[in-house]
């Protein structure tokens, strides 16, 4: 490293104490929090056996994961193709829908959940159209129940998924295509023993890049369904500040606990895209 | 691709059936991701719409109600002032600070990587109950700390596009060619460097800009209806009337648009996604 200087000293100190002060610091309180007595008082895990004993949170548990890996699962297959299909169009029309999926990928949270009650809720556009087709909607499809919520997880998964994947493809020179074709391997054969190995890691990236994303989505549950959903973090925010309810310890731990899951998804991908990248050299 | 005659006589056979799978699935996503939008718009502009298909008909109605609506547009201001508060401010805090490590420390890049990963993957949920747990009920105000985790949740943006405009203009070797002027550090970092790598930290700016102003989690869970930004509002709004709650979200995309395109100007958008293979 050079020397310390005047200005890269100065520029770091208020760059420090920004991280410290709302980073660092907050998650500090928020881990110790979790091991506190109700009121911040002694040192306990009864937050934490508590959380593992009450089936109410392991439901908010299961309803987050599993709202995460579908909505993911989805979002990834979807994009997969999408991703590829836009490479497949000239450069202008290229940039075009980027800066359309770019659009979408701003559209989330509150404005979201708005759009979607506008199509699919109580009087929506489709649940009106298909009454005058004589299906009745409601039957099958509740905009504010897993169902709908799913709809709308894999609507803000898509543009992502698409945005990360589409510089991947880039990657996969038409060159390979040609030599391999030269070499008398079909479409199919190119893309199942060179596209795909090449991809997987990226596409296992995007996947975990998504599940993190959708674990810690709070907003469009939260104004889809208020707090009626079970899902962990609408849990936690009705723990810390509700009124009534409020147990911020709990909250503590079980937000704790939703980092932990987030870093081992995450670590998990690092694992696997290096275990990846290792059998393909 | 016409290498052998074979593969010829496929493409022209290909041209017949152009129709691919992932045409298909383009088109289900563009109409997955384009029907809601183009539902709320009608919606925006319609009289009456509870029985029909179509609207029964078309006004600017909520749309001048909304924009009469002074709790409206008081909540648009603070949105506003919120927003491009915490973006300037990340912006002067952060720039500085990624311009130093990367001409004079480049060992440390690897613990900023590390923090904009943590701060990319950290959801608001998690900070406002750290946030929360250091902050509240000790008399400083929430306001402030929420501004405070936007500076540092921007970080990741900011760090991305500054650290590639850096590397564009070769900012190395344009100090090392400023110091044999005889130009102090900060003159050269403020004179030189800052106006040949703005329109990087515009883009960044910009960027920052339209993910706060479309941020509800912190400041619902940590102040609330204390001070309604436009999210708030619209939550507020959200069960009272359709239209003019369909009305707010269709400016609120205007305004993402306007963005997007001012990003699309600057080649932020579709060319740095090309660029990303290098990276």
């Amino acid at each position: 490293m050079r020397k310390w200087n005047g200005l890269l000293v100065t520029t770091l100190i208020p760059f420090c104490c920004f991280i410290v002060l709302f980073m660092l610091v907050p998650l500090l309180f928020m881990v110790m929090g979790s091991f506190q007595g109700e009121g911040g008082t002694g040192w306990t895990l009864a937050h934490y056996k508590e959380i593992f004993s009450n089936p109410f949170y392991h439901q908010a548990f299961k309803n987050s994961v599993l709202i995460s890996v579908w909505s993911a699962t989805m979002g990834i297959i979807l994009s997969v193709f999408a991703a590829y299909g836009v490479t497949r169009f000239p450069v202008k029309w290229q940039r075009r829908i980027l800066v359309f999926t770019n659009l979408t990928s701003n559209f989330a949270g509150i404005p979201l959940a708005f759009a979607f009650i506008v199509l699919l809720g109580n009087s929506g556009l489709f649940t009106i159209l298909l009454q005058h087709f004589g299906i009745n909607l409601m039957d099958s499809f509740h905009l504010f129940s897993w169902s709908g919520l799913t709809v709308i997880y894999i609507y803000f998964q898509l543009p992502l998924g698409v945005l990360l994947l589409f510089p991947i493809y880039h990657g996969i020179q038409e060159s390979w295509k040609e030599s391999a074709s030269l070499l008398g391997a079909s479409p199919f054969q190119f893309w199942l023993r060179v596209g795909i190995p090449v991809l997987l890691p990226s596409i296992a990236g995007t996947f975990s890049i998504m599940f993190a994303n959708a674990m810690g989505a709070y907003a469009t549950a939260y104004a889809l369904t208020g707090s009626t959903y079970n899902l962990l973090p609408i849990r936690i925010s009705g723990l810390v500040s509700g009124d009534v309810f409020a147990r911020p310890e709990l909250g503590s731990a079980l937000a704790t606990l939703l980092g932990l899951t987030l870093v081992a998804a995450l670590l998990l991908n690092e694992w696997l895209t290096r275990r990846i990248r290792r059998d393909l050299q | 691709m016409t290498n052998t005659t074979n593969h010829a006589n496929k493409h022209v056979l290909n041209k017949w059936r152009r129709f691919h799978f992932y045409h298909l699935v383009l088109l289900i996503c563009g109409l997955y991701l384009l029907l809601p939008l183009l539902a709320t718009v009608l919606y925006s502009f319609a009289t009456e719409w509870n029985k029909t298909i179509l609207p029964e008909g078309l006004t600017l109605q909520w749309f001048a109600t909304l924009f009469q609506d002074l709790r409206f547009l008081s909540s648009f201001g603070r949105s506003l002032i919120l927003s491009a508060g915490a973006t300037i401010v990340s912006l002067i805090v952060t720039v500085p600070a990624i311009f130093a490590i990367v001409v004079y420390a480049p060992r440390l890049e690897r613990y900023v990587q590390a923090l904009v990963m943590t701060t990319y993957a950290l959801p608001g949920v998690i900070m406002a109950v750290g946030l929360i747990r250091a902050y509240a009920g000790k008399g400083i105000s929430m306001l402030l700390v929420v501004g405070g985790a936007y500076v540092v949740g921007m970080l990741p943006f900011i760090y991305q596009g500054t650290r590639n405009s850096l590397r564009t203009v070769n900012a190395a070797s344009l100090m090392e060619a400023a110091a044999l002027l005889g130009a102090s550090r900060w003159h050269a970092f403020l004179r030189i460097i800052v106006p040949n790598i703005m329109p990087g930290i515009l883009v960044s700016g910009l960027l920052s800009f339209s993910m706060l102003f479309g941020e509800f989690v912190l400041i619902n869970i940590l102040v609330g209806g204390k001070f309604e930004t436009l999210q708030i509002y619209l939550f507020g709004v959200l069960n009272r009337s359709g239209h003019i709650a369909s009305a707010l979200v269709v400016s609120y995309f205007l305004i993402m648009a306007i963005i997007s395109g001012l990003l699309m100007k600057l080649g932020a958008i579709g060319q740095s996604q090309q660029k990303g293979e290098s990276q």
